[in-house]
């Protein structure tokens, strides 16, 4: 395989300058999610989720090769060689560490709704459906969530539909589960055992009195709530030089819009 | 051996009004061009299990009246947004909707293609989508003590429609690594193809084509049909058409703009 074709022919219509260029939230959303996830061995992300593909992205760039990353809809960044079942069986057997989800609408207990709002039979608003969160929030031991709409209208008391639980009873099968919510506004941490969220930082521009008016669900607020650390010049680096092309295959558009990398 | 069929319309007769038809998520080679023909062909009633999810076929046949029953963990239009002909007709209670999640219809793929009558699975146990789902059940685990564990039933779809690469003259066909398209051509009662083309070297002769190809065994009738996935891409080959999907999506927001859409590329265009 030549130089070439490891970056696909990327091109770069509006090439982002590294050294000027402001960091953007998305840069800087999928810096904490790196942080959030820590030292895991096989980062899996599915569906719809150019910012959690980032950060895997990323953290695999900083470990020169590790962790393992698969990227579902990818065909150079996904190993999987027995067909869709495979993630999952994968997931079942304990070889995914990591996992990303996010809801239509997310509650305190770390509930998740794919499915939709009102009555299920004729529902007022429809999402797309429960991808397979009813499966991956169980046996997958860090399932981040992340919902870039930070609103009353998203993070809600209760959700209309469960399409997965925050937690389970005693006797339910379940190694895995939330461990913490990064939105557009900040970073909650998640109590398993309390099934509560906590905030933990505020991204810059931010304000804990934002998130409290914003947030529908009750969650734990310490005396003191810090800013989110913004990346570094090296991030910045790995993800504008390294990332963004990878990322151009399955995600064009966020590609071009957020990196100005177009083609892959 | 599977019939190789002259046209794609010919290769499509198994799939009959009323059908538990089986189809494949978008990276495992989406038959378009066979899903344009049945649309022409005004299909009606279908029972569509797309294995795990669906985007731009599934919305395309719901919009056109094809299908009476969706069983499905999904369906979106990915970066262009939430899948307009499918989220209307839900919010219509237009088709009737049976809500799944992905391994679970892995799983229930993999009964039938096991011949067994169930598969069990984690998970599932506290959500919604049970408690919508009556013909899944949750037993306690034979093997264990108080250990809760969901059921479902085996799929055995009618007919699976799918796409591959090449197939043979024997009706071999090459699927590489998408293997769930040959556990959906294991579970169904037919199996539809359409191929990208035909090769005369007998695919099962070479270990390494071998591996990856589904035995004619299995298949009923094949079809050529050249960029058979397009708008939608084919692993390997080629790649989508971020500019269609776009374009559809702007299209199929309204009813009316569907409607252009079908006229303008299912009942105005044939296959290339």
């Amino acid at each position: 395989m030549s130089m070439n074709m490891c970056t696909g022919g990327v091109r770069r219509d509006a090439m982002v300058n590294l050294d000027t260029a402001p960091i953007r939230d998305q840069e800087l959303l999928a810096d904490v999610i790196t942080r959030v996830i820590g030292d895991v061995r096989h980062i899996a992300v599915g569906n719809a989720s150019p910012i959690p593909a980032t950060a895997a992205l990323l953290a695999r760039a900083r470990g020169h090769g590790m962790p393992y990353v698969s990227l579902l809809q990818s065909r150079k960044h996904n190993f999987f060689t027995d067909g869709g079942r495979e993630l999952f069986d994968c997931a079942g057997q304990g070889r995914v560490d990591v996992f990303f989800l996010s809801g239509g609408e997310i509650d305190g207990a770390g509930n998740i709704n794919l499915v939709g709002i009102g009555d299920y039979e004729k529902p007022a608003v429809r999402f797309p459906g429960s991808f397979g969160s009813a499966h991956l929030y169980y046996v997958v031991p860090k399932v981040v969530l992340f919902r870039t709409e930070h609103s009353r209208r998203t993070l809600v008391p209760r959700v209309s539909f469960i399409s997965a639980p925050g937690g389970s009873a005693p006797n339910v099968y379940r190694p895995g589960g939330p461990i913490a919510l990064v939105t557009n506004r900040c970073l909650f941490a998640f109590d398993r055992e309390r099934r509560r969220f906590r905030l933990d930082s505020v991204h810059p521009g931010h304000s804990v009195a934002e998130v409290a008016e914003n947030t529908g669900f009750d969650y734990d607020c310490p005396q003191i709530v810090g800013t989110t650390p913004v990346p570094g010049h090296d991030t910045l680096r790995l993800l504008r030089q390294v990332v963004a092309p990878q990322l151009a295959e399955v995600y064009p558009q966020f590609a071009a819009a957020v990196f100005g990398v177009t083609g892959h | 051996m599977p019939v190789m069929a002259p046209t794609i319309e010919d290769a499509l007769a198994p799939i009959r009004d009323g059908v538990m038809l089986a189809v494949p998520r978008e990276v495992a080679g989406v038959p378009m061009e066979a899903t344009r023909a049945l649309i022409r062909r005004g299909v009606r009633n279908l029972h569509l299990v797309a294995l795990p999810t669906s985007s731009l076929q599934a919305d395309l046949l719901i919009g056109a009246g094809c299908v009476a029953v969706l069983e499905t963990s999904a369906v979106s239009l990915g970066e262009f947004g939430a899948a307009p002909r499918f989220t209307a007709a839900i919010m219509a209670a237009a088709i009737r909707m049976k809500d799944a999640t992905c391994p679970a219809l892995h799983a229930a793929f993999q009964a039938a293609e096991k011949g067994v009558p169930f598969m069990p699975l984690r998970g599932i146990i506290g959500s919604d989508i049970l408690a919508h789902r009556p013909d899944w059940r949750v037993i306690d685990n034979p093997f264990g003590g108080n250990d809760p564990i969901v059921l479902l039933p085996a799929l055995r779809p009618d007919v699976a429609l799918i796409h591959a690469p090449m197939a043979d003259r024997a009706g071999n066909v090459w699927i590489g690594r998408q293997r769930e398209l040959a556990t959906m051509a294991h579970a169904s009662a037919k199996t539809v193809v359409t191929v990208e083309k035909i090769v005369d070297d007998d695919l099962l002769d070479d270990p390494v084509l071998a591996a990856g190809t589904l035995p004619g065994f299995y298949v009923d009738a094949i079809a050529v049909a050249e960029n058979g996935c397009w708008p939608l891409g084919l692993p390997d080959r080629y790649g989508a058409d971020f500019a269609h999907i776009g374009e559809y999506a702007r299209m199929a927001a309204t009813a009316e703009g569907f409607a252009r859409y079908v006229d303008e590329y299912v009942h105005g265009r044939r296959a290339a």
